[in-house]
């Protein structure tokens, strides 16, 4: 009998919804799945992980060197951990990203990243090429598979559940090489990018930071998140955590609108799960009017302004 | 101190890949192939290290067939010192490749090892993690901003949540994104003086390192095709298309 151990993100306060989309993923596998929950005083998300549905039981193991997120202290608490597990999963967010490979490696295994969709329990599709081939691998059983989860694939499992809580102590040694500063967060009353359900979305054309109210604001009257090509990161306009891409974040909003966006390959990477893509540019042959649903050639100043009177 | 940089041929990033009639695989017959754009930045930022008078040698490092020799040149010819190719088949498993690099450090005892965050065929981004595991090492993925003082080195991660900055006492494996710099172009006169520097071949089985490559690649297939949609004249009429759909 399989049975997964996803890793649980969360940024101290609030779980993040990663890990309800890696428990739809372990079900799609065919597993039961336990989850575990790292950090220094976690009890309310061990408590939001214990509402997923389909969790056997939640680990949560507090101690204040894992406080911060350093894969380092976090691979080590999972290896001494995955003993009869046969599955090990966490997000293809940056938290997973980083903290997978390092577990993997450990356990003397391969990583399957990315997963995409699952055709078995050690059959799994996954792009590759920024997306513009798409594989089926095969991992080999009887050894501990190490995966990440394409968050933008996959929809969370619903919060119905009532999974036990174990608390448990540490057993792995605190490092003493890797030490946490700080984080600069972007804070935004917003709705995060990765979750969002719609999402309003600014290019290089905006010209300056300060135009960039523009996307506030339209996203703020209808309910949006903001993102960012790569080029209006580059030029300091918005923050990187705005960045929507290859090597951004790849999301999948129910409405994706992108205002003075060219679209680069490595931009409708990260744009491609959208359910509906609005492409506003004010040049007709601009590629990214070849993906979207709905195509306006105009210029963004003018349609912005028009389109919050018309919503507002 | 040595700074050990790893550089992956692939697929050229402006090239359009073909996947192979048979879904065997992608077609990189008479493909531009480079550098790793990541590795570029990594190569780079070692420059920028070895300019400062912080580091004094520069090796770069490519596991591959024969062809891979043509990137390490280019690596030569940025300004790296000396290159090592590991000869191996041209597509391996990121836990061989972080077993051969284990043992290449084991050789050459680099006080720093600079990796690019992800290839941009495989998109894995496990390398320089798994590397940093086996060497029980600290690691500091996704780099867009560093700096080196004494033993430590002081890395800004670019980090869904925003920039994370932490702190890693060397040495370390140091995994770079975008940001962290613009690489140099190469010169003409440098591409000769390249062909002077020195260049090793290694086999894994040299380093005692046996291939893993047990994820097998079925099967490839291009990804679902986006139809085009339909093109509106104004705000108004993208306005009453979006209610129309209930999306606003």
């Amino acid at each position: 009998m399989s049975r997964t151990l996803i890793i649980a993100e969360h940024d101290g306060k609030e779980l993040n919804p990663s890990t309800a989309k890696c428990a739809r993923c372990a079900t799609a596998i065919g597993s039961e799945f336990d989850i575990v929950v790292l950090g220094s005083d976690t009890t309310n998300i061990a408590a939001q992980a214990a509402a997923i549905d389909g969790t056997q039981t939640v680990i949560n193991i507090s101690a204040g060197h894992l406080e911060n997120p350093l894969a380092v202290n976090h691979a080590a608490e999972v290896v001494a951990m995955a003993d009869g597990y046969s599955h090990i999963l966490g997000p293809s967010t940056t938290f997973g990203r980083d903290l997978m490979p390092r577990i993997a490696a450990l356990l003397g295994v391969n990583q399957v990243s990315d997963i995409s969709s699952v055709s078995g329990s050690h059959q799994f599709k996954r792009p590759i090429y920024a997306g513009n081939a798409i594989v089926d691998v095969e991992a080999p059983e009887g050894v501990t598979l190490v995966a990440t989860v394409r968050t933008a694939s996959w929809k969370s499992a619903g919060d119905n559940g009532n999974a036990g809580v174990e608390d448990r102590e540490a057993s792995a040694a605190p490092s003493n090489h890797t030490r946490y500063i700080d984080l600069q967060s972007g804070d935004t009353e917003r709705p995060d990018l990765q979750t969002a359900n719609r999402v309003v979305s600014g290019g290089r054309a905006l010209a300056s930071k300060e135009n960039f109210d523009l996307i506030y604001s339209l996203a703020d009257l209808i309910g949006a998140g903001a993102g960012a090509s790569r080029a209006a990161v580059d030029a300091g306009y918005v923050p990187n955590d705005m960045q929507v891409g290859q090597t951004g974040k790849i999301i999948s909003p129910d409405l994706y609108m992108a205002f003075g966006i060219s679209g680069a390959i490595q931009h409708v990477t990260g744009i491609k799960d959208a359910g509906t893509i609005v492409a506003i540019n004010k040049d007709a042959e601009a590629p990214i009017f070849e993906i979207a649903d709905i195509g306006l050639a105009a210029d963004l100043f003018t349609v912005i302004p028009e389109m919050k009177q018309l919503l507002g | 101190m040595k700074i050990l940089v790893g550089i992956k041929r692939v697929v050229d990033y402006n090239v359009r890949i073909r996947i192979k009639p048979d879904g065997s695989g992608v077609d990189t017959d008479g493909v531009k192939m480079s550098i790793n754009p990541f590795d570029e930045i990594a190569l780079e930022e070692a420059l920028r290290i070895r300019e400062a008078g912080m580091a004094e040698e520069v090796i770069v490092v490519s596991l591959g067939d024969n062809a891979c020799q043509q990137q390490l040149r280019t690596g030569l010819a940025m300004g790296a010192d000396r290159a090592i190719q590991v000869g191996a088949p041209a597509s391996l498993q990121p836990l061989t490749i972080a077993r051969a690099f284990m043992e290449v450090i084991n050789r050459e005892k680099p006080g720093l090892v600079l990796l690019g965050k992800q290839a941009i065929d495989g998109d894995n981004s496990q390398t320089a993690q798994m590397l940093a595991a086996l060497w029980d090492r600290p690691q500091a993925t996704f780099a867009s901003k560093m700096s080196l003082e004494e033993d430590i080195a002081t890395v800004t991660r670019e980090v869904d949540a925003g920039l994370e900055t932490i702190e890693v006492d060397l040495p370390a494996v140091i995994s770079v994104d975008l940001r962290l710099n613009e690489p140099r172009f190469v010169k003409l006169p440098d591409i000769m003086k390249a062909k002077r520097k020195p260049l090793d071949v290694l086999s894994l089985d040299d380093l005692g390192v046996s291939i893993e490559n047990d994820i097998q690649f079925k099967h490839h297939e291009p990804p679902p095709v986006r139809e085009k949609g339909i093109m509106v004249e104004d705000a108004a009429q993208l306005v009453a298309e979006l209610k129309n759909r209930g999306l606003v």
